[in-house]
């Protein structure tokens, strides 16, 4: 195996990362309006304390799951310079709708807590709602026409735009991510909370699972079928009963095997992208001599090398500090939990 | 106006506005976790205090400053594809390296820190803030690196074949003498920005606290004033510490631009002719009227000052734009390069720009140390004054040093056109082709607007904060000791 397929393979795992890591925190912002609304909670003060347990299950980790993002951006950049150039300038609008929804949602977790106002507070949940929503569905479209091609010239350009980007097996794409994410996510929320909330979690964990585990098996025999591969075959097959699994357990209250199905789910469902892509990066749909592949969107081998050393050594150390933090805030966490609110007016003078 | 205009200006207003967050984070995380580390060495409350109050001022600045950072990665491939195509095998592996080394450890001890109250034994505690300012001095050291090697290309060869830059020495690349000057620089630059917050806050809660004292004719001594004070003077002498580092890097700095990037040197002055040694090129303070070189008109003259920022030397040569223009396009214009040809002879930067921002850097940097002295003179031996001017002095320590930044920054980057990488490729080479004018001007208008609305947020809350002061002390209890259903000290 050459160093550039061995970083097609680290791409595949960096946004497998993001997606299992960022996705369940999207999920949680989903679901802020349904576990922290008028269904389940009893009035505006139960449901803000709802609200604040569902945002502190994520509080400490959902920056470092979004570095996982930067890090795959960054080392497509590094390693498929090609690639990197194609899909940033020719994806342009569906890049910068995430890049307003990430900025507003993450401001939303640092600035929602910092102001007792109802007002207040309701804005930010909106940032934080809709700022995991269009994430979530853009990834989705955007990765599942990155495997079925796009418009490609001679010159590595796309020559599309952002409606070409929405056809019928981006938007499934899309809708695949985010049932999968509000499942994923309802079912981390389940694990990460005690009492009311996280009975009520399980239950939406089940009822969005049944729509995600459709959407996925259809979506998936379409790429296979398309341009499927034995290999793809095993991972499509290894998600959908990942899925079922994490569902079933679900129903038996095993929270942390449910957890385990969905982030296997999801690594499997980016490895059969990956699988499916290989070995191109980004297929043409106008010529298929014009793809961008592994080979000819590559970097030299000697950046690859440095990259590669940079990468053996630094990555187990994150993975090793990321793991203990998730260790650290282990703990459930319930209404009771949650503090007195900000006073309204502290200002001593 | 065309598309690589538009390209320029966005490019323009997310990184200065970026940029105004990045120093601010950089010093702040600095002090505190020196004031986080006090604390767990004295156990002294007014530490702690201190620690928790400019750390919610440093989160509200970090905030801003994370979520604009994502709109720069992204923005190389947006924009300049072209550009990325052609630097991506040298200029994408920092970029990369930072995410990893720096982004993890600053975002993941970050969160450490924030949720960490009540949760961390407190030494491990107050060293996820110092990792927290390691990785931020981390990413400058990377990102610096990367934009080094704009301004002065090594350890690259370029491939006729696959037409582009490759990378073949990736130490040099890491240890470019412009990045091994320009790193200290930016960071101490920095310091100064964050050491100007804590300066600027504490002194206008010192004078709060002390003037409600007086009104009262309460003892100053048993309000919060004395707290603030020792804050303002810890503030002043970082601000005096970072303002010597500045200077001295800058200095090496522009020896070595001269060197390298004669042209921005004599951009800096607006020099047009050269002045041979021997005689001493002037640096003038001031200037009236046109730069475009048609007559002299400076109002105040140091004699011999650039020809010593520029060579070390009050007689050395130093070479003038008409004669660097003519030097340029003879080497880069007749090189054949194809991706210079858009310039051919026009090799001079926007002359105002660089000439004022120049002088607006140093200005601005000595008006900061300048408060500093003034703060450390009147908080002498116990003083804490409360003079009205004080007020606006406060609020001028902060604003001073970023705007230093940013106007060092301009002239930096303006000071390197109509390249993008020096003698490689013109900013116009490096635009995306893909990219349509409607396209850009979109994004532009978009992200402008949301970062005017979230600049007004963001203001009216770091002052918010900032008026109500520190919080009052709270014994905090061992995370061994805590109720398993207690409250949480810290939650969203």
């Amino acid at each position: 195996m050459d160093l550039a397929t061995f970083w097609f393979i680290v791409l595949g795992v960096l946004w497998t990362g993001y997606l299992v890591l960022e996705g369940f925190d999207f999920g949680v912002g989903m679901l802020l309006p349904v576990l922290g609304g008028k269904r389940y909670a009893s009035d505006a003060a139960d449901a803000e304390k709802r609200r604040r347990v569902l945002l502190n299950t994520i509080g400490p980790v959902w920056d470092g799951n979004e570095v996982w993002v930067l890090t795959a951006g960054g080392a497509t950049f590094a390693a498929f310079p090609h690639w990197y150039a194609t899909l940033f300038s020719g994806f342009y609008l569906p890049l910068l709708l995430i890049l307003v929804a990430l900025i507003v949602r993450n401001l939303g977790f640092e600035y929602r807590h910092k102001r007792p106002e109802a007002r207040w507070k309701a804005r930010w949940d909106l940032a934080i709602f809709w700022g995991s929503l269009v994430p979530a569905l853009l990834w989705g479209v955007a990765l599942t026409n990155i495997v079925r091609g796009v418009p490609i010239d001679a010159n590595k350009e796309f020559t599309g735009n952002l409606f070409t980007l929405l056809n019928p097996a981006g938007i499934l794409g899309g809708l695949v991510f985010v049932t999968l994410f509000l499942t994923h996510g309802a079912i981390f929320v389940a694990l990460k909370t005690d009492g009311k909330i996280r009975h009520e979690a399980r239950q939406v964990a089940e009822r969005v699972g049944v729509v995600a585990a459709v959407l996925a098996v259809a979506l998936l025999l379409w790429l296979g079928l398309t341009d499927g591969k034995l290999a793809s075959w095993v991972t499509t097959v290894v998600a959908a009963v990942a899925l079922l699994g994490a569902l079933a357990a679900n129903r038996a209250g095993r929270e942390g095997w449910a957890f385990i199905g969905t982030a296997v789910t999801i690594a499997m469902a980016v490895a059969t992208y990956f699988l499916v892509l290989f070995p191109n990066v980004m297929p043409s749909s106008t010529n298929p001599d014009w793809n961008l592949t592994i080979a000819n969107a590559s970097s030299t081998d000697y950046t690859l090398k440095v990259m590669t050393i940079v990468a053996l050594i630094f990555t187990p150390i994150v993975l090793m500090y990321q793991g203990w933090t998730y260790w650290v805030f282990r703990k459930r966490l319930t209404v009771k939990h949650i503090p007195e609110d900000v006073p309204r007016e502290t200002v001593s003078r | 106006m065309d598309a690589t205009d538009l390209a320029r200006w966005q490019f323009a207003i997310t990184t200065v506005y970026h940029f105004l967050f990045v120093p601010i984070t950089i010093g702040m995380s600095l002090i505190v976790a020196v004031f986080h580390t006090a604390w767990v060495r004295t156990h002294n409350p007014q530490w702690m205090r201190l620690a928790k109050f400019f750390g919610k001022l440093f989160l509200i600045n970090f905030a801003l400053g994370l979520v604009t950072g994502i709109v720069q990665e992204f923005q190389f491939g947006m924009n300049w594809s072209d550009y990325s195509r052609f630097v991506g095998d040298i200029f994408g592996a920092p970029l990369a390296i930072e995410a990893l080394l720096a982004f993890f450890l600053e975002s993941t001890f970050l969160g450490l820190w924030i949720f960490g109250w009540g949760r961390l034994p407190e030494k491990l505690h107050a060293t996820t803030m110092w990792l927290v300012h390691i990785g931020t001095v981390l990413s400058a050291y990377f990102i610096l690196a990367a934009n080094s090697f704009m301004q002065h290309p090594v350890g690259y060869t370029y491939n006729a074949a696959s037409g582009r830059a490759e990378l073949t020495d990736f130490f040099a690349v890491l240890t470019n003498k412009v990045q091994l000057v320009t790193f200290p620089h930016v960071i101490f630059a920095a310091y100064m920005a964050g050491a100007g917050v804590v300066m600027g806050v504490s002194l206008w809660l010192m004078r709060r606290e002390a003037k409600a004292a007086a009104d009262d004719a309460q003892d100053v001594a048993r309000t919060d004033a004395p707290m603030y004070r020792t804050a303002t003077r810890i503030g002043a002498v970082l601000t005096l510490v970072a303002a010597v580092g500045v200077t001295i890097t800058g200095d090496v700095q522009g020896k070595i631009m001269t060197e390298v990037q004669p042209m921005k040197m004599a951009a800096a002055e607006a020099l047009y002719e050269s002045v041979p040694a021997g005689e001493g090129a002037p640096f003038s303070v001031l200037t009236v009227g046109s730069l475009d070189g048609s007559h002299a008109n400076a109002i105040i003259e140091i004699p011999g000052l650039l020809s010593f920022l520029a060579t070390g030397n009050f007689q050395g040569a130093v070479r003038g734009i008409n004669d660097l223009k003519a030097e340029y396009a003879k080497t880069y214009g007749a090189s054949g390069n194809p991706r210079v040809a858009d310039v051919a002879t026009a090799f001079v930067p926007n002359i105002p720009t660089t000439y004022w921002t120049f002088r607006l850097m140093i200005g601005l940097g000595i008006a900061t140390a300048l408060i500093a002295i003034a703060v450390l003179w009147l908080t002498r031996k116990g003083r804490t004054p409360t003079a009205r001017w004080l007020a606006y002095a406060a609020v001028a320590a902060p604003l001073l040093p970023v705007f230093a930044n940013s106007f060092g920054w301009i002239f930096t980057e303006v000071g390197r056109q109509p390249w993008l990488v020096f003698g490689l490729m013109t900013t116009a080479n490096g635009v995306s082709p893909s990219v349509s004018m409607g396209e850009v001007i979109t994004s532009m208008v978009v992200f402008t607007l949301l970062y005017g609305a979230l600049a007004v947020v963001e203001i009216k809350l770091f002052l918010h904060y900032v008026r109500k002061g520190a919080e009052p002390f709270e014994e905090p209890q061992d995370p061994a000791d805590r109720d398993e259903d207690a409250p949480l000290v810290f939650a969203y």
